[in-house]
């Protein structure tokens, strides 16, 4: 990291902020119910892919963000004491729904990775094989 | 000038008082070793909480300071592509099987949440809050907000699920004998998103990348997913 004097964390922000930027206007002009900063991830992902590198200064300051990320939802979090009451009422039923799911999505996940890998494995082994 | 004083200071100490929190919330979760049970979210949480409850301080007075912390959520989300770049070679390599995984588990994974719920008569607003717990936080809280769910709660239900499934997986990966390193961190980064990531990191550098990918790449699938299956479902 012999260039790390030339790195400007507010370069790196300012390209963050303004993915995101574009990416909540994308989302109100078309409509599209999708969060607005994974737009914002889209773009910055094909920014990095036609550069073909991460710059320092993007590179840097996404690190710091996403060290500390659990810190960021923590005021969201705290906003579960404004639905105490909800919470009371539902939790044996939301407790088995997200079991449920976890635990499917953990068993079909690993299976299907697992046989898709291995149908990919013999894909690549047949183009050498005809190569 | 009095009021200047007094209009800057408030909002600042629950700046303060988050991160400070945070902070001790870290070094209890490093005492546990590290246990999901005790993440620093859900300590920090519940700490912040009862202060809130015994001072008799309502969400909207903290969430006035805490919304300078909120608010980096965003850029926070647009930077998650940079570690999904980073795994860029092996996406291309292998695209076929992390596409058809991904969207297989992206769609359980919602869907099931679901089905379970709306089996016990849960409110719509809970539905929606529920559907994209299994993504990471940041892209939850977006989702959730989009199509009318309750952020705090779908931020809470994120957190819930990566516990679960850091807990769970030993035991899938028994019975399904799963050896595979790659596959493991795979499992673990599409149902635990942050929380799978970390436990797989654990494991080996190769299983934490896999999960890492795994888990940037649901968070994009579910975001677009959502919309539609809460359609066909009709909820909402």
């Amino acid at each position: 990291m012999g260039d790390d004097e030339d790195v400007e964390l507010l370069n790196g922000f300012l390209v963050l902020l303004v993915c995101q930027f574009l990416g909540e206007l994308a989302v109100m002009a078309s409509g599209v119910p999708v969060p607005g900063p994974v737009i914002g991830m889209l773009l910055l992902l094909v920014l990095l892919a036609v550069l073909k590198r991460t710059p320092a200064d993007i590179r840097l300051v996404s690190e710091g963000l996403l060290r500390y990320l659990a810190f960021l939802y923590v005021p969201a979090g705290v906003g579960l004491m404004v639905h105490a009451k909800l919470l009371a009422d539902y939790w044996l039923p939301l407790t088995i729904a997200l079991m449920v799911s976890t635990f499917l999505a953990l068993f079909l996940t690993a299976a299907v990775f697992k046989l898709a890998a291995k149908l990919d494995k013999s894909r690549h082994k047949a183009k050498e094989e005809s190569a | 000038m009095d009021f200047w004083v007094y209009f800057a200071a408030k909002p600042l100490f629950w700046v303060i008082l988050t991160t400070s929190v945070f902070i001790f919330a870290c070094w209890v979760n490093r005492r546990a070793n590290g246990s999901p049970l005790l993440h620093p979210v859900l300590v920090s949480m519940f700490i912040i909480i009862v202060f809130l409850v015994f001072t008799g301080t309502n969400y909207k007075t903290y969430f006035e300071g805490a919304q300078f912390i909120h608010f980096l959520i965003g850029p926070a989300t647009v930077a998650l592509a940079v570690p999904l770049f980073d795994h860029f070679k092996r996406i291309r390599e292998m695209w076929l099987s992390i596409f058809i995984a991904c969207f297989t588990g992206a769609l359980v994974a919602m869907v099931s949440v679901l089905l379970v719920a709306m089996m016990f008569g849960l409110p719509d607003e809970l539905l929606l809050t529920l559907a994209p717990k299994s993504v990471t936080t940041p892209i939850a809280i977006g989702i959730a907000e989009k199509i009318g769910g309750i952020t705090s709660m779908a931020a809470g239900f994120v957190l819930i699920t990566g516990a679960m499934g850091c807990l769970m997986a030993p035991f899938v990966f028994r019975v399904l004998g799963i050896k595979d390193d790659a596959v493991k961190g795979f499992a673990l980064g599409l149902a635990a998103h942050g929380f799978g990531t970390a436990s797989a990191f654990e494991m080996s550098a190769l299983a934490g990348a896999f999960a890492g990918l795994a888990m940037g790449i649901t968070g994009l699938m579910t975001a677009f997913l959502v919309p539609v299956v809460v359609a066909v479902l009709g909820i909402g």
